[in-house]
Formats: C-alpha cells, structure tokens, sequence
C-alpha cells in the first residue's frame, strides 16, 4: 500500500510542476483571460444587437404596415401596406450598394465618403468608432433597419393617392439626398452634429429624434402639401377601415421601439437598460396624455386617441432615451402626448392640410418638441461617454447646468427641417415631372388596392 | 297570401325567428341592411374628424304567410322585436300573386 502511495505522490508531484510550468508566465495568462472576457462581452453584445435589428425590422413590417394599413380605407389597405413592405426590400438593395458607406463611411461633415461602398471591408472585424464590441457587420445591418423605417413613415402622408412608380423612386433618392446625409452629420465619425465622434455642433440624439421623425415627419408635410388632398376630402367619409389592425400595429411598434431605442446603447449594457425603461415610460405617459386631452375635449376617450399616443410618445423620448432619467421620460411623453392631440386635431383643421394618417403631426411634432426637451433633461448620471477636457464626464442638458444645450439642439432640428423641406420638395419636383406622382382621378376612386397592385385585400365571398 | 317585410334592430334578430319558429313559421329570408326613419344617427371622431352617422345597421325578414296567419305573425314579430324605443323598425304588408316551389312545381299556399 505504502509503495502506491509513493507513486501516486509522484506523479502528482510532476503533474503539478508541469502545471506550473504552463501557468508561470502572467502575461500569458493574463491575456487568455483578457482574450476570453472580450469574447464573452462579444457575444452577449452581438446576441443583443441581432435581436434589436429583428426587433427594428418589425417595427415596418408588420408593425407601421398594419398600423397604417388600418387608417385607410378598405379600397387602399393593400397598397398602404405594400409602401412599408417593399422598403424592406428596396432600401435593402440601396444600403448594401451605396447606403451604409454614405452614412457611416468617414467623409465630410455632411456626408460619408465611398469607402465601404458594395459593403467592402465590413464583416467580422468591429468598427471601435461605432461599436467595439460587436461585428462592423452587426452593426451595418441594424442601422440598415433604420433606414427601412425612416422612408416607410412618410407614406402616411400620401396615404390612398401616390403612384407606387413615382413613390419607389421618391423613396430612392429621398434616402439619398435626406437620409444618408443627416444620418452621416448626426452619428456619422465627423459628421456636424455629432458630439461623441468629432462633430462641430454638439447634437445629443440617442436613436434618431432628428435623423428619423423630423426628417420622415416634415417631408411628410411637405409631400401633404404637394400632392394635396384626397378627393372628397374633408367632406366624404374617411373613416380609418379597420382600428383592430391599428391597434395591433401600433402595440408592435411599442414592442420594437425597445429595439429602436435600447438599441441604440449598441452593447447589452446598463445604458440599454436605461434607454429601454425611458422608452417605454415616454409611451405609457404619452397614451395618458393624448387620452386625456381628447376626453377633456370631445368626451370620449378614443383607442385610435390611445394608440396615436403612444406613438406620439415613443417618438418624442427617442432622441433623448440614452440620455434622460425614467421620470423626466415621463414628462417628455407626457408633454408629446397633449401636443400631437392638438397637431392633428386643431392645427390641422386650421390649416386644411391633408397629412392623412398624421405622419407629421406624430413622427415631425413629436420629434421636434421630443429632440428640444432632451436638452433639458439629458443628463450625464445617465449617459458619461461625453467628457470635458478634464476627463470627467461632461454636463449635458439643461438639469446639469448647461443651458447651451437647448441651442445646439435646436440647430440640429433646424437643419433636419431644412434639409427635409429642400430636399423633399426638389425631389417630388423630380418624380413629378418623369411619371407624375399622383394617381389618375379614376384609380383614386377605384383605390390603391386594385388600380395599382390588381388586388382586393378582403375577398370574403371567394 | 301576404308578403311581411319586417325592418328590425339586428339585436333582436334571434329573440324574432324563435318567437316565429314557436308558432310554427319556419321559411324566412334575412338581410343586412342600412337605413333610418325617425331614429337620428350617431357622432363618429377620429383624431378630432367628426363623422355624422345616418345610416344604421339594420335587419331585414322577408317571409310569405297564409291571409288566415297573418295577424298572428305580425303580432309575434312586433312583440319580440319590440323595446318601446326609437328605432325599433317597421312591418310592411303586401299582397302576393303567387308563389312556386321550384323542386316540385308547387303552387299557392302548399309552396309555402
């Protein structure tokens, strides 16, 4: 017995300096460790960051294409829809071509430069300016949804009375003169507005207040304006066709705003976590807002009044989600909720503008008034990646004590209104002239559905 | 034999054809149909777009009765179909020529 004790005392006895041996140098170690903690965070990132893109992509589809689709008559329910669902498709193609290296390719101020035109040099490798921690190429197709959305929220507009040619070729070049530019100037490395990467202006916006609702929501008006009213409009009956699909699109859009938003922080990290709460506390207070304005109004708490508020919320705390505390999200979806009731009911009727399923009075109201009050409450307790010259995290908005802010903000929505008015209106100017953007009398009566696409959504007898 | 054309609220549509069927009349024809009479419509609003509703949703039974019957379905269908409110609908009579069961060449009250 004695004897195998020996032995086994041997044998331990050499294992373990060999196990020594291999453990000896620190560095070594070291970076083993280091190499897989980044793996790790890697993965848990990616994970998060492939979820959120899925979770951006149904905002459009099916989210915004039942939300709208429910809003029109039941003659142009298909054709409504079809404008969100071929985005997904025609935007696509555009960002893998020219699309993501306009936005996101290091260029000027205004506009990124060609280097990743046809996706060149994005895979694996993590972009560090963007997101370190997760593939260029994760990245690259989040920011791709985005860019489906932007366009797909216009159609609201021109809802029941766009040519679809005129409308794909509208999309097309508004992506290209509106989108990719004040993607670029607001989280593009160098772009003008971009505080965190070089830009001269600082422009705090999380997810796109400015490059997503402005620019979407006052192109939106503008197109109201040129295509004019739907015939028959105000005095033919326009009710919304069907409020159940609306009702199930806009919860969608609340499930996937959460991608939009949390997303945004571009890790799984505790700055997700406060953008996702900020986000769905922006909506939940917008819904109490809208409802309450229209009952203490017209008397009656109205769902199609709910859910508008709710996307008025989700909106407004967009830009400021990585930035504000739960309780100021609060007050900002609070306050969005009262001022897109009062746009689409009493500024519109002043008016007379025919921004059908309120593509403006929502995404452009709401962004504007939700990209100005994250200056007033973005704080640094919540969002430290701005520092001053000291290295200490810098102040933000008004609550920190820096009133500039308010300033700055409203730059960056004075260009995001500006570029939107120019450009969409040179565009339609374009469209219009090769096909003519509206529909012939007669296919505006027949609706969207059958004049254009040579379908009928209910087709219940069959 | 007379035609009943009875303009009833939808909601009263199955208290109806069970009050009928108690006595026995069993053939009837139903519509889905809109109109009003005395009965105002209702507001509609839509993000702040008032909408006048005139025409509501109503229910129409057609049904063919021997003259002898007749006073017996008109009291059956106005009893159930009745509230005592607005909007209850109307009954409408009307002399018919002939009616033909089209299987078997019926004619007069045994195609009934």
């Amino acid at each position: 017995m004695s004897r195998w004790n020996h032995v086994v005392s041997a044998t331990l006895l050499v294992s373990g300096a060999a196990l020594a041996q291999t453990v000896a140098d620190p560095n070594a170690r070291l970076a083993a460790v280091e190499s897989a903690a980044r793996a790790a965070q890697s993965a848990g990132d990616n994970a998060w960051m492939l979820v959120c893109s899925a979770l951006v992509l149904l905002m459009t589809g099916p989210g915004l294409a039942l939300f709208y689709g429910g809003l029109v008559r039941k003659k142009n329910v298909l054709g409504t829809m079809m404008q969100s669902f071929i985005l997904m498709a025609v935007i696509t193609v555009l960002w893998t071509i020219v699309g993501y290296s306009l936005a996101f390719g290091e260029g000027n101020a205004f506009v990124g430069g060609l280097r990743y035109v046809f996706l060149n040099g994005v895979g694996a490798a993590p972009n560090p300016d963007y997101a370190a921690t997760i593939p260029q190429q994760t990245f690259m197709v989040y920011q791709l949804m985005f860019a489906i959305i932007t366009p797909a929220l216009i159609s609201g507009a021109f809802a029941e009375r766009m040519k679809f040619s005129a409308m794909l070729v509208f999309m097309t070049l508004w992506s290209l003169v509106i989108y990719f530019p004040m993607a670029h100037m607001v989280w593009g490395k160098g772009g003008l507005l971009n505080a965190f990467l070089g830009g001269r202006i600082p422009c705090f916006d999380f997810a796109g207040g400015t490059v997503v609702h402005i620019t979407s929501g006052v192109s939106a008006l503008v197109c109201a304006l040129y295509l004019g009213k739907r015939k028959g409009y105000p005095t033919e009956p326009m009710k919304p066709h069907s409020l159940v699909l609306s009702v199930i699109g806009a919860c969608l859009l609340w499930v996937g705003w959460f991608g939009f938003n949390a997303g945004s922080a571009l890790s799984s990290s505790a700055l997700a976590t406060s953008a996702f709460v900020a986000t769905h506390f922006g909506a939940a207070a917008a819904t109490l807002g809208w409802v309450l304005a229209e009952w203490l109004r017209t008397g009656k708490p109205s769902v199609l009044g709910a859910i508008s508020g709710a996307v008025a919320g989700l909106v407004a705390i967009t830009p400021g989600s990585g930035f504000v505390k739960p309780l100021p999200a609060l007050v900002i979806g609070f306050a969005a909720g009262v001022c897109c009731y009062f746009m689409v009911t009493a500024v519109k009727a002043r008016f007379g503008y025919d921004d059908s399923l309120d593509a403006f009075g929502v995404h452009g109201a709401g962004g504007t008034l939700g990209a100005i009050l994250t200056g007033v409450f973005a704080t640094n307790a919540v969002n430290d990646a701005l520092k001053d010259s000291a290295g200490r995290p810098a102040a933000l908005g008004v609550v920190d004590g820096n009133l500039m802010q308010i300033a700055y903000q409203a730059i960056g929505v004075a260009i995001a209104w500006i570029l939107a008015i120019a450009g969409t209106l040179a565009i339609l100017k374009v469209c219009d002239a090769l096909f003519g953007v509206r529909v012939e009398p007669q296919h505006e009566a027949d609706g969207l559905d059958l004049s254009m696409h040579g379908e009928e959504a209910y087709n219940f007898d069959a | 034999m007379k035609k009943v054309e009875a303009i009833i609220q939808p909601f009263k549509l199955e208290d109806v054809k069970e009050a009928l069927k108690a006595i026995g009349v069993d053939g009837m024809t139903v519509s889905e149909v809109r109109g009003h009479g005395r009965q105002k419509g209702h507001k509609e609003v839509y993000r702040g777009q008032e909408y006048q509703v005139d025409l509501l949703p109503k229910v129409k039974l057609d049904l063919v009765v021997s003259d002898s019957r007749l006073d017996e379905v008109i009291r059956t269908i106005t009893q159930a179909a009745r509230t005592g409110k607005i909007g209850d609908g109307k009954l409408f009579v009307y002399d018919v020529a002939q009616a033909i069961r089209i299987r078997n060449d019926d004619r007069g009250e045994s195609a009934l």
